[in-house]
């Protein structure tokens, strides 16, 4: 089979729409009849709920209902538990997961209280401000250490303490290898991950047609067909009465998956009362509570280390902000302490982590997913141990590589997909080799000397990261010639911008020997593909790439058998290229596909037994564990002395995702995550106070990196295959911003001579002033 | 208390329209969802991210930050009315096709309005001029240097084909 497609950087088939404004987005569904919500949500983090009167609100014209929790009756319950715990011996797990609507008590800022239903949005909002609360305060559970001393006030009263979650994992014997080491070095690290804050905010449509008794609910989720699922089962409905679509979605990283927010639970479920469709929009404000965060780690961690740098173990017991419920699981905890192993030989690892219920916002993934905190950690205790070792940063590093026999290699520890912690494969010195060749490492060294004597403070960071992809348990397509030719194919996950409409079609386009253009993709609409995981870690164009590739080749195997029927003559004999088979060297005898396709459904005579209509197959894939990609990021700044804002000269990432499939969205996948990344790392920060009010909810005051603190990226790619999967491929969604921070903290202290200065920087974000505060702290 | 409303007559994309509107409807809400013009994106409504913004008049503005009874005659141009009739893509957008500088796509209307109007202002713009000319549209997917590199592209072609 020729590949012209796969591989090459294609444009994308979904642009055309999105540049004319022609894309069809959440808010821009419109249907007659159709009522508007607006959530009352609660203004205080912590309170008891002692009474909400509607009745105002009610009276108000162009209101059609107000509802609380009252109201919901048998539908109010707490939501499901996304993501079960892995098996890992004796772990604890407190299961509190979101309410729909508060009741009794609220537990962060922006919890909805009530919801009104209103003619127009204008008048719901209105609405809002006619009902009447009465809110006891209770001190807000912040803090993460002062949460689990005895006697803190309770998060969820009935727990009789804030634990989430408890997990420890270990292997070899730390205790052991401390005590042999050259060195252990031990510190605290505190790692703040942000929010996602998607330019499109989170909405709901829902529509329930009394008459076919069906549901349709447009959503911006990335996981449709689990919250098909869910609904139906919250609504007393079968599956096939409820149609799940996530339309075009402006942005996911991980909040919008799966997540049966309050708001997506009462949409249908007011719409099946009012028997009239009903449409929410969240606005930026509650985006900034009512969307889930990733925030805040603890690590206390500790490195034992030889003479010569290399690692003997390392030990890390941390505490992990879950906010007021828990429904994701341990999946952002269990990948900090997973991914912290990062490219390195650990022979002994000793990790326990206290998941901690607070008074804010619920956190679950955000790109990344707490690999960062997990990276940060590593890489800092690395920069640390080479500077004590008077070893320079990048050959530490080197030093403590997993070589490239050692692969598959085994970590001993078990990660968020239920299974070992094994890498698939991998090749890294390379990879590191490129990347320091690329940003000039050893040229900048000698530079350095010479800008730090004309007073410049010019500093180099080099930071290296596993990603664990593609995680299970599967993804399914249907590929399906038309009879018009054209391909159509459908499958369950949804997306986000990933370019899937392309990369999908770049797959099908070389194995039915069609132009890209020519195959049409459908992704997040549970009526076209019924099952389903979703898009989330890392995991669509390995999944469900792999799922399409499948479906092709049987698509194809389809056609010739057709093909030869006709001609009858051997299959080899025959050619698929443009859209048609012809037998080899009689270009002019052929069979387009839509030909094909049309006797492929006969509308009279006996077919053959097994014989299946259609130009069509639908086909599986589930990878038995995810594929790990790696990289490395390096970066040379100058940071002003005065006021510590920085400039990045220069920026490289190199990275291996084994095979590719289309690198200019690769490009574009790694270019956005570093984008994120320099946000985290630098910019943006949730500031509560100690009532859990969020003092920056707002675009203005939480900064998002724009086009001037984003510097040109200059990108390389390694191509180790994964085998885990037919077409070799690991995910990159996530890549370009797990190894950030650490890059930040290496090249600012570097830049700065920090450590002359008996200045360490042990967290993210960094901004100028706390760089600043750090400074002043240390000097005497 | 019964909202005040006023007979507007705008015209947009080159077609005129009369409606009558609450005085306090924001324009990105009236052009949305009353005219239909769903292309102008909404992110933040307060004037930050920029995906609003459309030309009044030919400048740009955050069709967030007005109301509809403010636009009341004149000429607005919107993300609807940057191809031709034919349907072919302008410069920018064609650019932005060719590079990349598209992900989700949510920002995308916001800063096809913003560069398209810079480009007209500056036909030969620096990287740097064309970030600084960027730096008031938020997107989150692409790390602008997609958008960058399209816009740098299209001030080139938009030189080369300007008579």
């Amino acid at each position: 089979m020729t590949t012209r497609f796969f591989g090459a950087p294609v444009k994308r088939n979904e642009d055309r729409k999105l540049l004319t404004g022609q894309a069809l987005f959440i808010d821009d569904v419109e249907l007659p009849g159709m009522l508007h919500a607006a959530f009352l949500r609660s203004q205080a983090a912590h309170a008891r709920i002692k009474r909400i009167d509607v009745s105002r609100a009610r009276q108000r014209p162009g209101v059609v209902a107000v509802y609380t929790a009252d109201d919901y009756g048998a539908y109010w319950q707490p939501g499901p538990l996304l993501v079960p715990p892995p098996p890992i011996p004796g772990s604890v797990f407190n299961q509190r997961t979101q309410v729909p609507l508060a009741k009794d008590k609220v537990r962060h800022v922006g919890e909805p209280l009530a919801v009104v239903v209103a003619e127009s949005r204008y008048i719901a909002e209105d609405a809002l401000d006619d009902i009447e609360v009465d809110l006891e305060p209770l001190p807000a559970v912040i803090d993460l250490e002062a949460a689990l001393r005895p006697g803190s006030v309770l998060v969820h009263d009935d727990l009789g303490s804030n634990v989430s979650a408890h997990v420890h994992q270990s292997k070899g014997d730390y205790r052991a290898a401390a005590a042999k080491a050259h060195l252990v070095i031990k510190r605290r690290f505190a790692y703040e991950h942000g929010i996602a804050s998607t330019i499109e905010t989170r909405g709901v449509v829902a529509h329930w047609e009394a008459r076919s008794q069906h549901m349709t609910i447009w959503d911006t989720t990335q996981a449709p067909v689990f919250v098909r699922n869910g609904l139906a089962a919250l609504l007393g409905l079968g599956e096939r009465q409820v149609r799940v679509i996530a339309p075009f979605v402006g942005g996911g990283f991980g909040p919008k998956i799966m997540m049966f927010y309050p708001e997506e639970v009462a949409l249908p479920w007011i719409s099946m009362r009012l028997n009239r469709p009903v449409k929410w929009i969240e606005d930026r404000l509650e985006h900034f509570f009512a969307t889930t965060h990733e925030r805040g780690q603890i690590h206390d961690a500790e490195i034992a280390v030889a003479r010569d740098g290399r690692i003997l173990g390392v030990k890390d017991v941390f505490l992990h902000d879950g906010g007021a419920y828990d429904p994701y699981g341990l999946t952002v905890p269990i990948n900090s302490q997973c991914t912290l192993l990062g490219p390195y030989v650990v022979p002994s690892y000793d990790s326990a982590f206290t998941a901690v219920f607070t008074n804010l916002p619920i956190v679950t993934p955000y790109r990344g997913a707490g690999r960062q905190h997990g990276v940060f950690v590593m890489e800092r205790l690395l920069d640390l141990a080479a500077h004590e070792l008077n070893i320079d940063p990048a050959e530490i590093r080197r030093r403590n590589l997993i070589p490239a026999d050692a692969f598959p290699y085994k970590n001993g520890i078990i990660y968020q997909d239920f299974s070992q912690l094994e890498y698939d494969s991998g090749n890294y010195e390379p990879v590191l080799d490129q990347a320091l060749q690329a940003i000039g490492y050893s040229e900048f060294k000698r530079e350095q000397k010479k800008l730090r004597a004309q007073g410049r403070h010019v500093g180099i960071g080099v930071a290296c990261y596993v990603e664990g992809t593609g995680i299970g348990p599967y993804e399914g397509a249907r590929v399906q010639v038309q009879a018009n030719g054209k391909v159509s194919v459908a499958t369950g996950i949804g997306t986000q911008g990933q370019g899937h409409f392309t990369s999908l079609a770049q797959i099908v386009a070389d194995q039915l020997g069609v132009d890209v253009t020519d195959v049409d993709i459908v992704t997040g609409d549970t009526d076209q593909f019924y099952w389903g995981a979703g898009t989330f870690a890392s995991r669509g164009a390995v999944v469900a790439g792999n799922a399409v590739n499948e479906a092709s080749r049987a698509v194809r195997q389809k056609a010739l058998k057709l093909a030869s029927d006709a001609f009858e003559c051997a299959e080899e004999d025959l050619v698929l290229a443009d859209g048609r088979i012809s037998i080899v060297g009689i270009p002019e005898k052929f069979l387009g596909l839509g030909e094909l396709a049309k006797r492929a459904n006969p509308m009279r005579g006996a077919v053959k037994p097994g014989t299946e209509p259609g130009l069509e197959s639908t086909q599986y894939f589930g990878p038995p564990s995810g594929a790990t990609a790696n990289g490395v990021h390096a970066m040379i700044v100058e940071v002003d002395p005065d006021t510590f804002d920085l400039k990045i000269l220069k920026y490289v990432v190199v990275h291996d995702c084994g095979t590719v499939i289309n690198p200019l969205i690769l490009e574009g996948q790694i270019h956005g995550g570093v984008a994120q990344g320099i946000g985290n790392a630098f910019y943006e920060k949730l500031v509560f106070d100690d009532q859990g009010q969020l003092l920056n909810a707002s675009l203005a005051d939480y900064l998002l990196p724009t086009a001037l603190e984003v510097p040109r990226m200059e990108l390389g790619h390694t191509v180790t295959p994964s085998p885990l999967n037919p077409m070799g491929i690991k995910g990159a969604g996530e890549a370009g911003a797990i190894p950030v921070g650490p890059l930040f903290a290496q090249a600012i202290e570097d830049a700065l001579q920090l450590k002359e200065k008996n200045v360490e920087l042990l967290e993210v974000p960094l901004s100028p002033s706390r760089i600043f505060d750090l400074i002043k702290a240390s000097e005497p | 208390m019964q909202p005040d409303r006023h007979e507007i007559s705008v015209s947009v994309n080159g077609t005129a329209y009369r409606r009558n509107v609450e005085s306090r409807m924001l324009l990105s809400d009236f052009l949305r969802h009353e005219l239909l013009l769903a292309g102008t994106h909404v992110g933040c409504e307060q004037g930050v991210c920029g995906a609003c913004t459309i030309l009044l008049d030919g400048a740009p503005i955050r069709s967030c930050l007005m109301l509809a009874v403010q636009a009341n005659g004149h000429e607005l141009s919107t993300i609807e009315g940057l191809a031709s009739d034919s349907g072919e893509l302008s410069p920018v957008q064609k650019a932005m096709h060719e590079h990349h500088g598209l992900q989700c796509g949510y920002c995308t209307p916001g800063i096809l309005m913003t560069m398209t109007a810079f480009l007209k202002q500056n036909p030969s713009p620096s990287e740097e001029e064309v970030r600084e000319a960027l730096s008031g549209n938020l997107c989150r997917c692409t790390g602008y240097q997609h958008i960058v590199d399209a816009m740098m592209a299209a001030a080139q072609a938009m030189r080369a084909s300007a008579p």
